[in-house]
């Protein structure tokens, strides 16, 4: 089998991977450089989640994929076992966690429940007065630029710098002007699949990201708020969150922050300072370290928070691998395994669920009836 | 012309001369070192590559983007510091 995968980022050479193993040949456009969007501008946090039995389904898989691929994967990829830990700020919040708990341990995931006294210990630069914290121990980060070029070495496959300019029946048309055949076209270029289908029902959504100077201040696991779901999952408002990352420099990553209709890659200062402002009611001596810098970049979210993967609806030898939003590089391996089950008929407990992108149609028929 | 202070020494400057070309004229190198112990120094001279960070007056600037001025106090980070 010929396959062309379009997009560069973690997810298509995720997939380049996974069809390859399959025995495609693959080729892979990128106009830009390998794991340069969207792949390099997020936290590379490993995160299991559980805002839907489909999205915890797709997390936990993919964290099991990720431990499988680790002990593969150049130094220079920085995987680390660190964990996660949901911080709860007062008892409501806590009392969220036990059923999060059992849904993580259904899904095979070990998750522990920290008191106030265990959170101030596993983590003395949090804020006194927190009302304790999810201990997720097998989540992990990553620095994704690095594993997409290692998937695609790995993959054999070739990769071209050149952007498509549009989808034609068995292949694609380049800007260039070319035409490449194959029997399996995969669109994984995040949001610029809406350049190539118009009407798929995703949106950007803009995050902002700082680094801090390497300095004194240390935290050991990825620390989050629980009210994160709430930002993830809320309205369409702006809205921030505590989402802190150690690196292993010894410099800190800091998150995050949702704005939907904002498609360009400016700092939107305020909205800045108050995402600073959130992580420092959290880790209070973050006033006293430097930034060295920010950025931000885009997410691609579809309306139910889960990926477009599958066969398009009405394009013959056409998948789709996109609409990730924040969770991208977690699932980046669940996603390739099932799209390798959906062109290979081979197993994955992934297909139980329904991730292609015609459950969108199916939704829109049922709003007409 | 300013008087300000590199790493603990007096001295005087041109106006319109940026902290980094003073510290360079000063020879006062490597800037810093990476986490592996590497010398570090200015690489652009244009505020992208964040290579020539230094501390002005409490604060890490970008020092080929900061002018020189009358009082200033300029130290390398603390990793180079620390070696002196």
């Amino acid at each position: 089998m010929k396959a062309i995968v379009i997009g560069g980022g973690l997810v298509g050479a995720a997939c380049a991977d996974a069809l390859a193993r399959y025995g495609a040949r693959v080729t892979v456009l990128e106009p830009g450089p390998v794991g340069g969007g969207a792949t390099a501008a997020g936290m590379g946090h490993l995160v299991v989640m559980d805002d839907s039995p489909a999205q915890l389904a797709l997390t936990a898989r993919s964290l099991q994929l990720w431990e499988a691929l680790a002990p593969q994967l150049p130094v220079q990829a920085d995987y680390h076992a660190c964990g996660t830990l949901w911080v709860a700020s007062d008892e409501e919040e806590l009392a969220a966690v036990e059923p999060k708990r059992q849904a993580y341990l259904a899904a095979g995931r070990e998750a522990t429940l920290l008191n106030a006294a265990e959170l101030a210990r596993a983590e003395p630069n949090l804020r006194p007065g927190l009302a304790g914290a999810l201990r997720v121990p097998g989540d992990s980060v990553v620095y994704a630029p690095v594993v997409a070029q290692f998937l695609l070495e790995r993959a054999g496959a070739i990769v071209r710098r050149e952007a498509v300019a549009e989808l034609i029946g068995g292949g694609v048309r380049l800007e260039s002007g070319e035409t490449l055949r194959a029997d399996l076209v995969v669109v994984a270029n995040g949001i610029g699949a809406v350049e190539l289908l118009p009407g798929l029902p995703l949106r950007q959504r803009k995050g902002h990201l700082l680094i801090t100077e390497r300095g004194p201040l240390h935290v050991r696991h990825q620390l989050v708020e629980l009210g994160y779901l709430k930002s993830a999952h809320g309205n369409d408002e702006d809205s921030v969150a505590f989402n802190v990352q150690p690196r292993p420099t010894g410099q800190l990553l800091i998150g995050s922050s949702r704005q939907f209709e904002q498609p360009d890659r400016e700092i939107d200062w305020p909205l800045l300072r108050r995402m600073l402002r959130r992580a420092a009611e959290f880790l209070p001596a973050l006033e006293n370290i430097s930034a060295l810098r920010s950025w931000t970049g885009q997410r691609c979210a579809s309306p139910d928070h889960l990926p477009l993967v599958g066969p398009h609806p009405h394009l013959d030898g056409v998948f789709l691998a996109t609409g990730h939003e924040g969770l991208g590089i977690t699932t980046a391996l669940g996603t390739a395994e099932l799209l390798a089950a959906q062109v290979f008929g081979s197993s994955s407990e992934l297909l139980e669920h329904d991730f292609t992108p015609a459950r969108f149609e199916r939704v829109s028929e049922v709003v007409h009836a | 012309m300013p008087e300000l202070t590199l790493d603990g020494v007096r001295v005087t400057v041109p106006a319109g001369t940026t902290v980094l070309a003073a510290l360079q004229n000063a020879g006062l190198s490597p800037l810093r070192r990476s986490l592996s112990g590497e010398a570090r120094g200015a690489l652009c001279g244009m505020g992208s590559c964040y290579e020539c960070r230094a501390v002005v007056d409490g604060l890490t600037v970008r020092s080929c983007l900061t002018p020189v001025r009358d009082g200033q106090n300029v130290c390398r980070l603390g990793e180079v510091n620390r070696e002196l």
